[in-house]
């Protein structure tokens, strides 16, 4: 999909979404020539055939996650299908095969109590997603300790209401 | 009338991102899938032949032999590849690289819809607008499938089953998110009525790059296990006909056994309860026929590029 300004001749380019909660979506594009604004406004049905696709208008602000169409868009999701991976040792299926044992402690970051509390009441069909959102943030941001000031920022970077 | 540009003679970026996000998509189950030497379909087009109980012994029987084996249920509607491998309430484990597979005691790495759903008798269904469903549905259906072939933690595998639901359009859905494909079992009995639907199957796996596409006679007759003797299930001969009229090779027949059921019923595959049945036998040259060709696509591309 693409908007062309007619005056100009020239095509417009994604500038703001603003997701108002009511399944409904709106995408800014912009006339890179003349400055003309216009709005895409997208009814229920129409955002949802986007968000099928496992994108996201403009780009996304954090990494597709492992599963996260399924776990974002099932409904009566198995409240304990999903451990975080140091609940479940991995087992080597094959003989010989590498079980990643240290696979996350190259930049590991820390949990606070307070911090860790919070994270239990996200449920936990999508706890090790928001979890590994986080700590890829923290990383990134070469934050070594989790806090829920650190989530709060996070939350706010993101753009992750709800989390 | 004035001239518009069309969508192709604009080709600025827009911003949107949509198309490189697809790619980023894409480029994600490419690496996952090249850690699988050989992605195995077994499909029909047509329903109750089958194919998960093949699919769960078939599994087990390539464990059995030592080879290293994961199987997908792509039959998101009707899930039943967990149950029959006996992972049916396992925990998924998130990790770095992906999310983990249940693993089952016959040491196949397993994902299903089952896995992720609360309530045993709850039919699949979608958050969002209840409206509309016919126009999303496949598309999100599409995004979870590949999210179970790309997005869970495999490891290095020779084989890969994916158990294909009815009906030639999931066949061709899988086919557009693993173009390469490297067998594909159609599963047919000796039934007019399935040799008619599965030779659209058929047609659709050669007309797509399929490696190699092969029939598999399941309830091909009923042994008494009294008397030996032997009896139909179905009149006609619908997978040699199938053979004859497409060139497609019937590469196993599986007689009809209920002890094939009961044994999948309970998690535990034939072929591990009972290698020596006559449907496990059958299942285990099924095995090897899928053995021998393991990774001949990988090598042929590769003599291919070398030469």
């Amino acid at each position: 999909m693409k908007f062309l300004c007619l005056d100009c001749d020239d095509v417009m380019v994604f500038a703001e979404r603003q997701i108002p909660g009511d399944g409904t979506l709106a995408a800014v594009f912009t006339c890179g020539s003349c400055g003309r604004e216009m709005a895409m406004l997208t009814n229920p049905m129409e955002t949802q055939l986007v968000s099928s696709m496992g994108v996201k208008i403009g780009g996304r602000e954090v990494p597709m996650q492992p599963m996260e169409l399924a776990r974002t868009s099932l409904e009566g999701g198995r409240e304990d299908a999903f451990a975080l991976s140091e609940d479940i040792p991995r087992e080597p299926a094959i003989p010989g095969e590498s079980t990643n044992a240290g696979e996350a402690t190259a930049g590991r970051v820390v949990w606070t109590s307070e911090a860790a509390g919070r994270l239990e009441r996200v449920p936990s069909f999508v706890r090790g997603m928001v979890k590994r959102i986080y700590s890829d943030w923290a990383r990134e941001k070469g934050v070594s300790e989790i806090t829920p000031d650190v989530m709060d920022r996070a939350r706010t970077e993101l753009g992750l209401e709800g989390m | 009338m004035r001239k518009i540009r069309t969508y192709q003679d604009v080709t600025h970026e827009t911003g949107s991102d949509l198309l490189e996000q697809v790619v980023e998509q894409q480029r994600r189950l490419a690496e996952r899938l090249a850690q699988v030497r050989s992605v195995v379909a077994v499909a029909s087009g047509k329903g109750g032949v089958g194919k998960s109980a093949i699919t769960a012994n078939l599994a087990a029987a390539l464990a059995a032999k030592g080879l290293a084996v994961g199987a997908a249920d792509a039959d998101l509607n009707g899930p039943s590849l967990a149950r029959m491998m006996g992972v049916s309430g396992a925990r998924l484990a998130d990790r770095e690289s992906g999310v983990s597979p249940a693993q089952s005691p016959s040491g196949v790495r397993v994902i299903s819809m089952e896995l992720l759903q609360e309530e045993e008798d709850a039919p699949l269904r979608w958050r969002e607008p209840g409206m509309g469903g016919f126009i999303w549905q496949s598309t999100l259906e599409t995004g979870v499938l590949r999210e179970f072939l790309g997005d869970v933690e495999w490891g290095k595998l020779d084989v890969l089953l994916v158990d294909v639901p009815p009906g030639t359009d999931k066949i061709g859905r899988l086919l557009e998110l693993v173009p390469d494909v490297d067998q594909m079992l159609l599963v047919t009995t000796p039934s007019e009525t399935s040799r008619f639907v599965v030779s659209k199957s058929v047609r659709m796996a050669r007309e797509a790059t399929v490696g190699t596409v092969a029939l598999v006679s399941n309830m091909a007759g009923h042994t008494c296990s009294e008397c030996g003797h032997v009896s139909e299930l179905f009149t006609g001969d619908g997978a040699n006909r199938l053979e004859e009229e497409s060139g497609v090779p019937v590469w196993a027949v599986i007689p009809f056994d209920p002890r094939l059921g009961a044994a999948t019923d309970s998690g535990t595959p034939l072929v591990i309860s009972d290698p020596e049945a006559h449907s496990s036998r059958a299942i285990f040259a099924l095995a090897d026929r899928v053995e021998e060709h393991v990774g001949i696509r990988a090598e042929d591309a590769a003599e291919e590029g070398g030469s």
